[in-house]
This record gives structure tokens, C-alpha cells and sequence, in this order.
């Protein structure tokens, strides 16, 4: 059989350097799912661009082939005019991207954007390119096509805007979709419907997919041959049984090994003790007013935070998990003391055991300064979290700076101890921070945060931004330091997996609400609430055997007042916070 | 490379699984972020040569009475509206160096115009570090010393001479004094207020940004032109041109900075959210720190070059005003003043050497456009 596309010995540069893809092969029957696998600079991205040939201006293609075999022969990419490639993308060829936001205009009605392709490749008229799009739409998934056709893309949500995508890549029927990162935007509930569509409609037409991901959970879902990239080479392709079964490459081990997956658990965890609580919130809540979109109507109430009751045991790790939206990140904000709570809330903490508690929210100034050393944060995102104008070593001492410890000479010594500590070289501090990889500024973040010696941590998302090598030694750092040095942390993150390994006590959050807390044990043994069952059934798991489960997730992803009877809630009926077990709070009518 | 039993393909180049977290990345970028700026800015050729011709501008602004034959309001009663006189260096086959013929103005007794006849059988040579009229280097040490002046016996009017009699090429030299600091004073006037309320405005938010934001409205909205006529109309006719000058630039910069202060409005904005604000709020650093050690060097060189794109309209503005015959007044010599004499329609037509000031306006006004889009395309230098 021959391949639907075949790269040949695929080599792209940029400038004058050396080349930033090196010698890449691959090919892709008909209707069959290629995955290409790497992290972030191993050139997966740019060697799917060159297939379409819209690579940045900077960069060239030095040697290598792109063939195209089709019903009307063979087409050699690599040769083509622009104008006959024009005639290839989006009509044979079609790419989806990473950001649904930004690949979309936001100037023009999501139909009228995805009709497009149908006037411009089928010459259809404004009527039929209508009916098509309506019906890939339906097919897409949107409830009400209707309705999708004349909406902006603001109007959609992330999973709904990629849906959008998906449907405009798909409405010339191509014979082959590129898929860029399709899911990495999205959270994980989407995630899963997402690729269980792309799945279905592959089955339907029977295209061929090249699905780009640094995921091996998605992979396993939806590859049959796989491509490992790293450093502009491929280290190792083949089927996807054979590759994730047992891994041949050292490379593919790694990534193997570093893929965070939830445990099956056998046994129930117990709740940690109650009784040297470092942080405890209590009854928090957060309303935020909006202005609603209509000139004169009233304004809105937005509920970031509905009470929340918090327990941070000294020494032990708290994860609240969440999607986008869900509240984790505003109660982290409201527990710093940052943003106040909505009056009756109230959040206490004890520098040390049996001391009198501080509330967070009504501190004088010398205690407000006592807090901040004792409290600090880590960031998401480690190429904002570092002023750009600042050396790492102003950046370091500036914690102290602050709050007026030490001499210069000592401040500089604890810096250098400090980047020892994370485990960077402390010669680095004359450096400027963005010569550093995001592995390593998110080192330097902590190394900050650790400064000023705290016994508290509060970590928002500190490795969603990160490869996941690199997220796996980030979080053995944290593990380390907590070991250590007694820390106590507030984890916040979208990704069960990850939280499976570091807490000792997981919330799951979702619109404002705790819907089950307990420890991880339990919550992976024996979740309660369909949208924790959803979390975790579609965590994607580089396991070839363990799919999705889609039913379960489309059980508990949907708004809650789709959810089972008994967990149902609405904004004037939400059911209350149980103890079903000790240490595992559901929240549902009993 | 090796082929497994089961088709699969292995790379069996050496890989180091170990590979180590103390390795730079961006080598390249290890660098101050004003180096990384000049790196990527000597790549924009045309803002660096504008840039160049500007420094060189500006750095001779002190030594225009050396470079300039005759003082700015020196008048040759003898040669009214004479034209540009070109320098030579071949006289009847042979090479004598830069020399020009003297002219003598006839009377046209026909069209009853002056009419100047060069006399080419005496070619005149200019000399070189001549005494000439007196002036002040840098407006302190008296001297006498020109880098050339005019031939005895005859005149030298490089770009002609205006209604007066005084040469227009000196006259542009010193109008440069004027005419480029203009911008600079409204420029720092303009920075100043538009820094102050911006920041304020960006960091305060409420009431304060609520307030601020329709001044900035109120004046924005205002015509313009008429504001200047009516600002510069209330400026005293009986103070010196010193002060005038003054007075014209602070009233440009006082016009001009809600525009600044809207754009630093929103970077301020936008830096609030970067989280290396909020990791410093947080770790208890007070507004006047956070202002002065992160948002300000981390917009400064926006403002840098937004403030280079709006030194032109300053320039612009008091041409428009000296054209007007609303701002700088004589004695006073500005390249707007020297159009001045052009608005007749007549005289562009018989003399049109009275409108040569238009093109230092026009190469200066480019040059500043030049340097500040290639600043603002260098602003961000870290990918």
C-alpha cells in the first residue's frame, strides 16, 4: 500500500545556524493516526509546518521531500508553487491548532469562518456552503448549529471554539488533518471529548490524522504509529503498541517514566491529622459583580468562592483541582491575603504550633510583614514570574531587600546557597533570566520563594506551563524541599495525576464549589462524585490497554444541573458537604 | 540507526539521559536587556543611520556659529533676495580648490527687479578658519573663528540670501538651535505629566483613572490649532525670545502628554498582571517600590521610543506656530520663523530658495520617524 504522505529525510534551519530539524522521515497511510511526539523545541511543530510549507519567514527548508499520494496521483509538496499549494491546504491538507482563540477571527461569525473554506475550494455558493456547515456542525457536536453559525468566538467557550476548529478543518473532507496540540489548551474533561471526536470523525471519512502532542497518555489513545522527536531528531518511531509497551530508546523511557498517571489504589487513605493546622479557612467565599453585557440591566454576581472550608495540617500538602474557572486559583489568592474574603469568611494562620492564630484578613502592619515571610508563592508561569530587567541575583535578594535582612554580602550569600538548594550552580547568578529554560526559571521561582525561609508555600499550577520531564523533577524538587525543611503546601492544579503524587489531601473544585474532598487515596479508590469520576476517567494514561472512558466522562463534565440527582445543584439548591467516610466529604443530598 | 525485529526504528546515536538542569539554554540572550535592544536595533539600518545623522545633529547644535559663514542676522543691504551662489573648484581648466564668483546686483530696469551677474573672470578662493562676525560657542566663549566665511570683497550665500539680505543657509544653522530643542524641552515637559498621571491612573484605578481619563478626554478634544493660537496669543509681546521660546515649548509639551499618559496608562496595566509584579506584592514590596523597581525600567523603553515618535510633532508644531507668526517672533531665528518669510506667494515663485527650511523639516522630522519605529521594533528583544 502506499503511504497517503511520506517526509523524506526532512531537514529545516533557521538563518544561518544549525539546522533545528535534522534528517526527520516519516509517512502516514491512508485513514491511519501518526502521533509525533516531543517537548517543547524538539522541532514536532515546525516539521508539520513544513508539510503545509508555512514556516516562519526566518526559517528554511535545506533538504528533504514532502510527497502527497492521492486518487489523482503523486504531488511532491516540496516543489509545488505557492499558488498549487494553495490549492492543497485546507482542502487536502488540513491543520488544527493549538489555541483556539487566536486561530480564530475575531472579527467574523464562526460560520461565515468555517464556510469560507467551501467557497474558496469547491466554489460552493453562500446557500450550500450553509447547509454543509450546518451539518458538520451537528456533527461536531454543537447543540444548537443554529445558533454556533451566527456566534463570535468569544461567544464560545475553549472546548466549543476547538470544536469550531475541528469543523472548519473537516468541512472540505481532507485527506489528511494535521493536528497541532489540539487539546493542550483545553482542560481535561474537554480533552477527552475532544479526542473522542476526532476519533469518531476519523472512523466516518476515513482520513489520516498526524496528531502533534508532548502527551504519551494521548498518544495511547489515539495513535497507531508514533514518532518520538527530541532535539530536531527522531529517536524512535514505530506502532504505538510496540513503542509504549516497551520503549527501545533511553529518550522514550524518560518521557515514559516522567508521564504522571493516577494509581490504581487498592486501600483507603487516611485523613492526615487535624491537629497542628498551619492555614485554615473558614467559610470563604468570593463574590465578584460584573457588569452585564446589555447597557441597563442589573449587574451580575459572579461566585468564585462558595464556602470554602479549608485544613492545611503544618508539613503536609493540600491540592485543590479544578478546571479553569473553578475557584482554586481565587481561594489560593484569598488564603495570601491578597484579595479579602466576602464578609463572614475568615482565614487563620499559626506561625507556630499553639500559637495564636492570625487572621489573615485583619492584620496590622508589623504582623502583615511577619506573615508575608512566612508565606510565599510559586507562580504558573516561569517566563513571566522573573523581571526581565533584573540578574537573577537582584531578583533573589529582593524578598530580602524587602523586608531589610542581612548585609548585601549576606543577602548574596544566601542567594548562592539558595540556587545550590534547587539544585542550579550558583554562578548563574549574574545571569539574566531569559537565557534560562522554563525548567530552570521555574527552579529560580522557588529558590525565590524560598528566600525568606517560609513555612508556608502556596503553588499555583507550577508545572502546567513545563514539558513533563521536567515537570517530574520539579515536583521531586518540591517533595525534596518539604522533606526537608517541614514545608507546608497549598497545590493548585487542573491535573489529578499530578496532585496524586504530592498531596496528602486533594479538593476537587468546580463553579465556586468543593464537590468531594478527601485524601488521594480514597478519591482515586472509591470518587463518589461524577465529576471526580469524570476527572479521572479521562485522564489519558500512556497505558494502550486503558482508553478513556468517555461515558464517564460525559456523565459528570457536563453543567452541574446535568449531573445525577442526588449530586444536581443550581444557583439557588446546592446540596451540602457529607462525611461519607472519615476524611471524605461528597458534596449531595442524602 | 537500527531497525528492530518488529519494524520499528531506533536512533542509535549517543543520548545522555542525564542531560545536565546547569546548562544555559539562550546563551545568546544572557545579556542586559539594553544590549539585547542595540543587538537587534544595528540590524534596522535605516533607524540606525537616522539615528546617527540625529546624534551628529544634535552634537553640533553647539558649534553652528563656526559652522555657519555669517551670524544669523547679519545683513547684506546690497543683496536683497540674492540666489544660491554654488561653489566651484575648476576655473577655466584649471584646479584652484573650492572658490565661487562674486556677484554684483544689477537692476533690471525692464521688470524692475534686482538682477545678480557673477563675474567669471575672477574666481574668488574661500577661505578656511577666517575671522569673521563674533559669536558664542555654546552660548559661553566668545569668538570670531569660522570654519569659512565669505571671500573678502565678496559674499557667499551657499542656499541665497532673503528679503533682508541675510544668508539663508546660516540663518537654517542657527534656526537649528531652536528649532530642534523645541522638541526636546516639550518632549520632557510632556514626559513628565504624561508619566505622573498615567502612573497614577494605572496604578490607583477607580476614581482617580475614572477622573483622569476624561481630562484626558476634555483635552484631547479641544481643536488643536486654536488652543495654540490662544495659548501663545496670552504670551507677553515685550519678553525676550528666550523666554517666548520657552514659554511655546512648555505650551507644545502641555498639550501633548495625554497621549503619553493614556499609553503609559496601559502598559501599566498590562505590567500589573505580569506575575513578577505580583510575586513582589506579594512578598510585601510597597506601590512606590514595585512602581520604581518593576514597572518603570520594564516600560521605560516604550516610553522611550514613543516619546521619539512624538518629538517630530513638537517640531512640527512649532513650525506651524512660527509660521502663524504666533510663536517664536524675531530676532529670534527658528526654521518656522524663516518660513515665515515664505508664505507670499510671489516670493516662493521669484525666490524659491526662501522655502529651503522645509527640508531640514522634512529630513529631520523622517529621521526621528526612522529611529523611533526601528527603536520599537527592537523593544523586545528576548525570542
Amino acid at each position: 500500500m502506499t503511504p497517503l504522505l511520506s517526509v523524506e529525510n526532512l531537514s529545516i534551519g533557521f538563518g544561518a545556524a544549525e539546522p533545528a530539524v535534522r534528517g526527520v522521515s516519516f509517512e502516514v497511510m491512508p485513514g491511519e493516526t501518526l502521533a509525533l511526539v516531543g517537548e517543547s523545541g524538539s522541532g514536532k511543530t515546525i516539521s508539520c509546518r513544513a508539510i503545509l510549507r508555512i514556516l516562519p519567514k526566518a526559517a528554511q527548508i535545506r533538504t528533504g521531500r514532502v510527497i502527497l499520494n492521492g486518487e489523482d496521483g503523486t504531488t511532491i509538496l516540496s516543489d509545488l508553487s505557492e499558488r498549487q499549494m494553495r490549492r492543497i491546504r485546507g482542502n487536502r491538507i488540513s491543520m488544527i491548532f493549538q489555541e483556539p482563540m487566536r486561530s480564530l477571527s475575531p472579527l467574523h461569525k464562526i460560520g461565515n469562518q468555517v464556510s469560507e473554506v467551501l467557497w474558496l475550494h469547491r466554489g460552493a455558493s453562500e446557500r450550500q456552503a450553509r447547509r454543509t456547515v450546518m451539518e458538520q456542525f451537528e456533527r461536531v457536536g454543537f447543540p444548537d448549529p443554529e445558533r454556533a453559525y451566527n456566534s463570535y468566538p468569544f461567544e464560545l467557550s475553549g472546548g466549543m471554539r476547538q470544536r469550531a476548529m475541528i469543523a472548519m478543518a473537516m468541512v472540505a473532507k481532507p485527506d489528511l488533518l494535521i493536528a497541532d496540540e489540539p487539546t493542550t489548551a483545553l482542560d481535561v474533561t474537554t480533552q477527552a471529548q475532544v479526542l473522542g471526536l476526532i476519533k469518531d470523525l476519523q472512523r466516518e471519512t476515513g482520513m489520516a490524522l498526524i496528531l502533534v502532542t508532548h502527551d504519551l497518555g494521548v498518544v495511547a489513545n489515539m495513535a497507531e504509529k508514533v514518532v518520538v522527536m527530541h532535539k530536531g531528531r527522531v529517536m524512535e518511531s514505530g506502532t504505538a503498541a510496540a513503542i509504549l509497551r516497551a520503549p527501545a530508546h533511553p529518550y522514550t523511557q524518560q518521557l515514559f517514566d516522567a508521564a504522571p498517571a493516577i494509581p490504581d489504589e487498592q486501600i483507603v487513605g487516611l485523613p492526615p491529622s487535624q491537629e497542628d493546622l498551619i492555614l485554615e479557612m473558614k467559610a470563604v467565599s468570593k463574590t465578584y459583580t460584573m457588569r452585564s453585557g446589555r447597557g441597563w440591566k442589573g449587574e451580575k454576581l459572579i461566585y468564585a468562592c462558595r464556602g470554602v472550608d479549608f485544613k492545611l495540617p503544618r508539613g503536609r500538602t493540600l491540592a485543590i483541582v479544578g478546571e479553569s474557572g473553578s475557584g482554586k486559583t481565587t481561594a489560593a489568592r484569598i488564603a495570601l491575603g491578597a484579595e479579602p474574603p466576602d464578609p463572614g469568611g475568615e482565614v487563620l494562620f499559626r506561625t507556630r504550633a499553639g500559637a495564636d492564630p492570625l487572621t489573615v484578613h485583619k492584620m496590622d502592619r508589623t504582623q502583615r510583614t511577619a506573615f508575608q515571610r512566612q508565606a510565599q508563592m510559586v507562580f504558573q508561569d516561569p517566563f513571566s514570574s522573573l523581571s526581565p530587567r533584573m540578574r537573577i541575583q537582584d531578583a533573589m535578594t529582593e524578598p530580602l531587600e524587602i523586608h531589610q535582612i542581612g548585609t548585601r554580602a549576606e543577602q548574596r550569600e544566601r542567594a548562592s546557597e539558595m540556587l545550590s538548594r534547587v539544585g542550579l550552580n550558583p554562578d548563574m547568578l549574574k545571569r539574566y533570566p531569559h537565557a534560562f529554560s522554563g525548567g530552570q526559571r521555574q527552579r529560580l521561582s522557588i529558590a525565590r520563594a524560598m528566600m525568606l525561609d517560609p513555612s508556608m508555600i502556596v503553588c499555583d499550577e507550577p508545572t502546567s506551563a513545563l514539558d513533563v520531564s521536567v515537570q517530574d523533577q520539579i515536583l521531586y524538587l518540591l517533595e525534596e524541599l518539604q522533606e526537608t525543611l517541614k514545608l507546608s503546601y497549598l497545590f493548585i492544579s487542573h491535573d489529578l495525576a499530578v496532585v496524586a503524587r504530592i498531596a496528602d489531601e486533594v479538593a476537587v473544585m468546580r463553579q465556586g464549589l468543593v464537590v468531594e474532598q478527601a485524601p488521594p487515596e480514597t478519591l482515586f479508590h472509591n470518587p463518589q462524585h461524577p465529576y471526580t469520576k469524570a476527572l479521572i476517567a479521562a485522564q489519558p494514561e500512556p497505558d494502550i490497554d486503558r482508553p478513556i472512558n468517555l461515558k464517564l466522562v460525559a456523565l459528570g463534565a457536563g453543567s452541574p444541573d446535568t449531573w445525577a440527582e442526588a449530586f444536581r445543584f443550581t444557583d439557588s439548591v446546592i446540596p451540602s458537604l457529607v462525611e461519607l467516610e472519615p476524611g471524605h466529604k461528597v458534596r449531595c443530598h442524602v | 540507526m537500527t531497525h528492530l525485529p518488529d519494524g520499528r526504528f531506533v536512533d542509535d546515536e549517543p543520548y545522555d539521559p542525564q542531560q545536565s538542569i546547569l546548562e544555559l539554554e539562550r546563551r545568546d540572550l544572557d545579556a542586559p536587556n539594553w544590549l539585547l535592544v542595540w543587538r537587534k536595533f544595528r540590524t534596522h539600518k535605516l533607524g540606525l543611520v537616522s539615528g546617527v545623522f540625529l546624534l551628529l545633529s544634535y552634537l553640533l547644535l553647539p558649534f553652528m556659529g563656526f559652522i555657519a559663514p555669517y551670524s544669523p542676522n547679519y545683513r547684506n543691504a546690497d543683496h536683497l533676495y540674492a540666489p544660491p551662489q554654488s561653489v566651484r573648484w575648476v576655473h577655466e581648466g584649471e584646479f584652484i580648490g573650492p572658490f565661487i564668483y562674486p556677484i554684483t546686483a544689477e537692476a533690471d530696469l525692464e521688470t524692475f527687479q534686482w538682477k545678480f551677474i557673477p563675474d567669471e573672470s575672477n574666481p574668488l578662493r574661500i577661505p578656511f578658519l577666517c575671522k569673521g562676525d563674533s559669536y558664542k560657542l555654546f552660548g559661553l566663549i566668545e569668538s570670531e573663528t569660522h570654519l569659512f566665511c565669505a571671500p573678502e570683497g565678496a559674499t557667499l550665500f551657499l542656499w541665497g540670501s532673503d528679503r533682508l539680505g541675510r544668508d539663508v543657509f546660516s540663518r537654517i544653522l542657527y534656526g537649528a538651535q531652536l528649532s530642534l530643542t523645541v522638541g526636546l524641552i516639550g518632549i520632557s515637559v510632556s514626559f513628565f505629566l504624561g508619566i505622573l498621571f498615567g502612573s497614577i491612573a494605572g496604578y490607583l484605578g477607580g476614581k482617580t483613572d475614572w477622573l483622569i481619563n476624561r481630562m484626558i478626554e476634555i483635552l484631547r478634544s479641544l481643536p488643536e490649532l486654536p488652543l495654540w493660537l490662544a495659548l501663545s496669543a496670552a504670551v507677553p509681546s515685550n519678553w525676550s525670545p528666550v523666554a517666548v521660546f520657552f514659554i511655546i515649548s512648555v505650551i507644545l509639551g502641555i498639550l501633548d502628554w495625554p497621549g503619553l499618559a493614556r499609553s503609559v496608562r496601559a502598559k501599566f496595566l498590562s505590567l500589573r498582571e505580569e506575575e513578577y509584579v505580583r510575586a513582589a506584592e506579594m512578598m510585601g514590596a510597597s506601590s512606590a517600590r514595585v512602581i520604581r523597581r518593576h514597572l518603570l525600567p520594564n516600560f521605560m523603553s516604550h516610553l522611550i521610543a514613543s516619546a521619539t515618535l512624538s518629538i517630530p510633532a513638537m517640531i512640527l508644531g512649532e513650525t506651524a506656530l512660527s509660521f502663524l507668526g504666533l510663536g517664536l517672533r524675531a530676532p529670534a531665528v527658528s526654521w518656522g520663523v524663516m518660513l515665515n518669510d515664505a508664505q507670499n506667494l510671489a516670493s516662493i515663485e521669484l525666490y524659491p530658495w526662501t522655502a529651503i527650511p522645509m527640508l531640514p523639516i522634512v529630513v529631520v522630522v523622517l529621521a526621528f520617524n526612522f529611529l523611533g519605529d526601528g527603536l520599537r521594533d527592537s523593544l523586545d528583544p528576548y525570542s
